[in-house]
This record gives C-alpha cells, sequence and structure tokens, in this order.
C-alpha cells in the first residue's frame, strides 16, 4: 500500500479512535432519577438505650477491681433497636425497628433510605422509640413541606438538637 | 473456554490483518496494547502533575478551580485537563482490548498465569484511579459518583457511620474530604504503578513503550480531540438537588447504572464473582504440562545464547557445577519455562550436520528434541518429489502445517518457529533435502512466544547469533509470517516458492544427495528415538 494512502488509513483509525472517546466519555446520558419527582433521604445514626439499665457497684466490687480500672457504675453494652417511622401524607415511608450494630450490639442503628415522591406539598410525620417502652414515642415531629422536583430533602436527627431534623 | 476464544481469536486477527496494512506490523496498536496502556499511563501523570498545579481542595474551590483551567487557561489548564481525561480512557480501553487478545490467544494460562493474575487488581485500581478523579471535580458527575459510591460501600458493614452521610447535604460536607480524596487520587495511581512492575516481572524485555510512529500518532491524536472537544464540567455540585441526569464516562462508570436496577449486595456479588472468575481463568482448565527445557552440561559452554533468547526469563547462567573448562552453565527454572523451545534454536551445538557424535544440544526439549526433528526431516524428504521439493517449517500456533503438505512439499511443526536453529535450513540445502525452505509462523508482532518471529528474521539476516551461515543461498529461503485468516494467501506464496525455485539453476546432485542422506537416515534411524 502506498505511503499516502498508509497514513491516510492511520489517520481514519486515529480519527475513529477520537470519536470514541469524545462520545463514550460523556455520553449518552443517564437518567439517574426522575427529573419531574423529589427525593427524601431518611439518614440518621442513633444510638438508642441500654438494654439493661446501669447498676451501681458496691464498695467490695469497686475494690476488686483493678485500681485502674475502677468505676462506681457497671452497664451492660447491648443497646435497644430504634423504631422509627416516617410517614408522608398517609403514604408510610418506614416504620420499623433498626437494631443496633457491633458484634456485641452496642453501637448505633445506622439508617440510610431513600424515597422518590411527587413534588408538591406534604405532610411530614417524623417518630422514633428508642426506650424500652412498648406504647408512644420518645420523639415526635410534624411538618407541612413543600417539594420542588429534584430536590434533596435529608431527614436527620440529634439528640443534641432536640430531635429530628430537616436538611 | 475455546468456543469462547477461537471466535474472539479470529475478529481480532481479522482487524488485525487490516490494521497490518495501514500500520505495518511494527506501529500495529494492536501489537502495542499494553506498552500503549503505559503511554496513556504517562500522559494521565504528566498532565496530571499540571492540573494539580491549579487545582484547589475545597468544597466550592474545586469547581472553581476546574473551571479556571478549562476556560480562563484553555490553552494549557484546559488542554492538559483533557489530555488527563482522554488518556485515563485510552487506559481502560487498551486495558480491556489487552486482556481479551491475550484470552483469546490463550497467552494468560500455564506458566503465564502469574502475569494474568496480577493484571487483575490492574483492573480495579485503575477505575478506583478514574474513579476517584471524577469526584473532585465536584460538579454534577462528581456529586452523583460520590453518592452511588459511597452508598455502595455502606453495604460493607465495615463503616462506624455511613460514609454516604457525608454528602447529605451542604453543610455537612467538609473541605477536609477534598483533601482526602486527593490523597487518594494520587496513592491509588502509585500502587497501580507497583503493580504494573509486578505484573511484568516474569515477563523477559516487556514492551513498555510502543514504536516512536504510534506514540507519536497517539499523541497527537488526543491533543487534538482535547483542543476541539475539550473535557468540560457538568454544573456545579448541589448537595440540595439530585443530579438526576449526568453525562457518564462510560470507560469508568458503565456499572453504575446496575447500582439503581440491582441491589448494593447484588453488585457486591457480580463485582467479587468477576474478581474471582477472572483470578481463577488460567486453571480453568488447567493447561496441559509439557516438559521443560533440560541443559546437557557436557555440550553447554555457557555461552548465554539460550538465557538471552528466552521470552520469559525461565534460563538463568550460574557458576559452574562440573570440571568443564568455562565459567559458567544454563540453568532452567521449570516455573517458568512453557517450552517453546526458542532456547534450542539459539543453542549453537544445535547442529543437524553432527554425526560423529549424537545430536544432543547444549539445551533441548525432552518431549521435541532436535534429534527427533532431523530424523523427521529426513524421513519425510525419502519420498520421491516432483520437479522442485520444499522443506515448511511451521510453528504450533500459526497455520497448522499438517495441512500444507502435497507433492514436493514437505511441512515440519515446531513449537516456535524460533525453535529452528537456522543450522538446520543450512542442513537441508547443503545435503540436498529439498530445493528451498519456506518458513511460517505466527503473524509478526503477534508471535505466540514474543521474540520466535523477531529472532528468526534477525539470525537469518545475521543481526543475532546463531547466525545463518553466508553460503546458505538466500533466494532459495522465503518467509511467510500469518494467522489463520492468512491461510490462503501462504498456500499462493509456498506455490510462488516452488514455481519461483523451479526457475533457478538445477542445483547438480541434490536429487542423489537427498537419497543418499535419506539412506543414511534410514540405517541411523534406531539411534533417533
Amino acid at each position: 500500500m502506498a505511503r499516502a494512502l498508509r497514513y491516510f488509513g492511520q489517520a481514519v483509525v486515529y480519527l475513529g479512535i477520537a470519536l470514541v472517546f469524545a462520545t463514550f466519555s460523556k455520553s449518552p446520558s443517564y437518567v439517574h432519577f426522575p427529573p419531574d419527582q423529589a427525593l427524601i433521604k431518611v439518614s440518621l445514626v442513633h444510638s438508642a438505650q441500654r438494654r439493661e439499665a446501669c447498676r451501681r457497684l458496691s464498695a467490695k466490687e469497686i475494690a476488686e477491681l483493678a485500681p485502674n480500672m475502677r468505676k462506681s457504675l457497671s452497664c451492660a453494652r447491648e443497646r435497644l433497636p430504634t423504631w422509627l417511622e416516617v410517614l408522608l401524607d398517609d403514604r408510610v415511608l418506614v416504620r420499623k425497628a433498626f437494631p443496633p450494630t457491633g458484634l456485641s450490639e452496642d453501637g448505633p442503628a445506622r439508617i440510610y433510605e431513600r424515597f422518590e415522591v411527587t413534588p408538591g406539598s406534604h405532610s411530614l410525620t417524623l417518630r422514633m422509640r428508642d426506650t424500652d417502652r412498648t406504647e408512644g414515642f420518645d420523639y415526635e415531629f410534624q411538618e407541612v413541606v413543600e417539594l420542588r422536583p429534584q430536590q434533596n430533602l435529608v431527614v436527620d436527627f440529634r439528640t443534641e438538637s432536640g430531635g429530628f431534623i430537616l436538611r | 473456554m475455546t468456543f469462547l476464544q477461537r471466535p474472539l481469536r479470529l475478529g481480532f486477527q481479522w482487524v488485525e490483518g487490516w490494521f497490518d496494512l495501514i500500520f505495518g506490523p511494527a506501529w500495529n496498536p494492536f501489537y502495542n496494547l499494553g506498552a500503549l496502556g503505559f503511554f496513556y499511563f504517562w500522559i494521565v501523570a504528566v498532565s496530571g502533575v499540571y492540573v494539580y498545579i491549579l487545582f484547589d481542595t475545597g468544597t466550592t474551590q474545586a469547581y472553581d478551580s476546574v473551571e479556571y483551567m478549562t476556560h480562563e487557561q484553555w490553552y494549557l489548564g484546559g488542554v492538559m485537563r483533557s489530555l488527563h481525561r482522554y488518556a485515563s480512557d485510552g487506559m481502560v480501553l487498551m486495558m480491556v482490548v489487552h486482556m481479551l487478545r491475550e484470552f483469546s490467544l490463550d497467552r494468560y494460562r500455564g506458566k503465564r498465569w502469574f502475569t494474568w493474575v496480577t493484571g487483575v487488581p490492574i483492573v480495579w485500581l485503575t477505575l478506583a484511579a478514574g474513579i476517584t478523579g471524577y469526584w473532585m471535580v465536584w460538579d454534577k458527575l462528581a456529586q452523583y459518583v460520590a453518592i452511588v459510591s459511597t452508598e455502595w460501600l455502606d453495604w460493607l458493614p465495615i463503616f462506624g457511620e455511613p460514609i454516604a452521610r457525608n454528602f447529605l447535604a451542604p453543610s455537612i460536607l467538609d473541605d477536609r474530604f477534598f483533601t482526602l480524596l486527593t490523597f487518594m487520587h494520587i496513592a491509588v495511581p502509585l500502587v497501580l504503578v507497583i503493580v504494573l512492575w509486578i505484573h511484568l516481572q516474569r515477563v523477559s524485555r516487556p514492551k513498555v513503550n510502543p514504536a516512536r510512529g504510534l506514540a507519536v500518532g497517539t499523541f497527537a491524536m488526543l491533543v487534538v480531540l482535547s483542543l476541539f472537544e475539550p473535557a468540560e464540567s457538568q454544573g456545579p455540585a448541589d448537595l440540595a438537588t439530585v443530579p438526576a441526569v449526568v453525562g457518564l464516562d462510560w470507560f469508568y462508570l458503565a456499572a453504575y447504572p446496575l447500582l439503581d436496577i440491582w441491589t448494593r449486595g447484588t453488585v457486591w456479588a457480580l463485582v467479587s464473582g468477576l474478581t474471582l472468575m477472572l483470578a481463577v481463568l488460567p486453571w480453568i482448565p488447567p493447561m496441559r504440562r509439557t516438559k521443560s527445557a533440560e541443559v546437557d552440561l557436557d555440550n553447554c559452554n555457557g555461552c548465554e545464547r539460550c538465557a538471552d533468547d528466552c521470552p520469559y526469563n525461565a534460563i538463568t547462567m550460574q557458576p559452574r557445577t562440573d570440571a568443564l573448562p568455562f565459567s559458567q552453565e544454563a540453568a532452567v527454572d521449570p516455573s517458568l519455562c512453557v517450552s517453546c523451545g526458542i532456547c534450542a534454536g539459539a543453542c549453537p551445538t544445535s547442529t543437524p550436520f553432527r554425526r560423529a557424535s549424537d545430536l544432543v544440544p547444549g539445551i533441548d526439549l525432552p518431549d521435541r528434541s532436535l534429534v527427533a526433528l532431523r530424523a523427521e526431516l529426513e524421513r519425510k524428504t525419502q519420498a520421491p518429489a516432483g520437479e522442485v521439493r520444499v522443506v515448511v517449517f511451521g510453528c504450533d500456533k500459526g497455520i497448522a502445517t499438517s495441512g500444507l503438505e502435497a507433492q514436493g512439499i514437505v511441512a515440519l511443526s515446531l513449537p516456535c518457529i524460533a525453535a529452528l536453529p537456522p543450522s538446520f535450513i543450512d542442513f537441508v540445502l547443503s545435503r540436498g533435502l529439498a530445493d528451498g525452505v519456506f518458513l511460517t509462523g505466527c503473524r509478526e508482532g503477534e508471535c505466540f512466544h514474543r521474540f520466535g518471529v523477531a529472532w528468526t528474521e534477525d539470525r537469518l539476516a545475521r543481526r543475532r547469533d546463531p547466525y545463518l551461515r553466508n553460503r546458505v543461498p538466500r533466494e532459495r529461503i522465503e518467509k511467510f509470517w500469518a494467522a489463520s485468516p492468512d491461510r490462503r494467501q501462504l498456500d499462493k506464496a509456498i506455490v510462488a516458492f516452488a514455481a519461483r525455485l523451479k526457475a533457478l539453476p538445477h542445483r547438480g546432485g541434490t536429487v542423489a544427495a537427498g537419497a543418499a542422506i535419506a539412506q543414511v537416515a534410514q540405517q541411523r534411524a534406531p539411534n533417533h528415538g
């Protein structure tokens, strides 16, 4: 093959490779989330109450401990599950107990859930139970939220902030 | 695996044939895939250093600094950013095609398992390096990549607090997260370099630089592409909104949509299963073991030619262990030897002219010895030929020689064409066993044993020891390097060679000498095993 023809062929191949790079480095576009929907993300990390209440040690029990490990309270490590309810108008988004993490079940419950919802005005109800009570809730929150398309509304929880937080 | 390999191999060979015409064997990108991968890597590294100089770590600064280099300093920063992206894509493309090609050519099993297995982490490290890079731009695509990646990682029960919580809202995201990300984006490629080095440890003379012309063409293509289609961001990230539609880089992020279809656990299972499957592939099924090359110390003078020619680093020179007056001797590592026979082809003692003593070279394959080759040659050339006789030496990995035999054409196959000592060509012609010698093997540039064709060419051209003697008439030698799709052209080349031989002056005494040799050979047959 003549040299000029070979160079032309090489130019065509390079053009083809360049087109492959130019095209597939950014297209076709991918629809990750319906553009006409909004997102509610329920994400919280919360340590529920311990399964057993701490017990005050007697003076004798404290004396039996190594000097550098003496403490007045003995606490079991296990924690209770965290019960969470999230309602959007009448729709139940979450209603279940989240177990504590860790091999000894002494870690916080980890919650991370996503929900596609229609934009507009909604009544958002949040309830949590993190003690051994069997009825009622330890934390309750209700608010009317106005959601825009593609809005990312985050439901978080901070005990030090008094409970539920919307971000 | 043959049912997968065969169509793939034929596809590659068909395309490579066209690329041979356009680029020539030396510049053919398919014969430079690994080297091109390295070339793209160095472009990524150099452009990355420049981009890093202009890059600012921070939730707002990151995007702004990338925008600055893209638009304000488009002529250098923008080009560097584009080179960084497109060369990264090139790395993935080369890696995937390289892997598929080695698989199709069956160059991943047996003693080659180490190179294949060490290639598996390279796949994931390359992808990890690219994905962390996309994260750093902190545009909408970065936001999508960050959230989806961390949600996927959070499926593993090893993080105290879900790392996806870092991307819940704008107020949560910390500038220091970008510092960590920058560290990862630099650290992962550094680890990649180490694994690449390990990857090549069992490869003799690894080709880490593409042919100069190919490198120039590739770089020019990237620069032109960077100028005409610069890499751009997709709008600043905003954690208060969901990045609904994103332009994915499919070279790196092709698997991400799966995380919207399947559960994260399923994708973990897929990735783990794929990794495991790739890692054990060299043993599915295990390759049939062949006996490694063996050194015969009585005939080894420690000349180093075998060690120099071995494509697998399977031969080393060590201090002499016998009383012969040479300083060193060859030693074969059976765990690295693939029994290609190139060492026997390189040994100066591999001469079929030896009659006073048995043909025992300094190094040889026990299962396919040169004495057996000489015996087969002599046996096959006993039969009456027509006007001309051609001896075809082929290789097991090229076109099967069994189908080449015809009236006047005798064909013999070796594990690799470079397993043929040049003295055999001299032997055939000077003893009148045939009028011409035709050599065929894998296509130039894609030799199964990497250097078989190159070493043969060099030996015939007297560029590499052992040389083909000057007395051998070159017009009676022909070569044709071919793959399966070239069968018809090979047949034509052999016929044309035979016709050319007919036109050459008659070699007096050829037939008589041939018959005489054949007679001797017949008498010696029991000794040849």
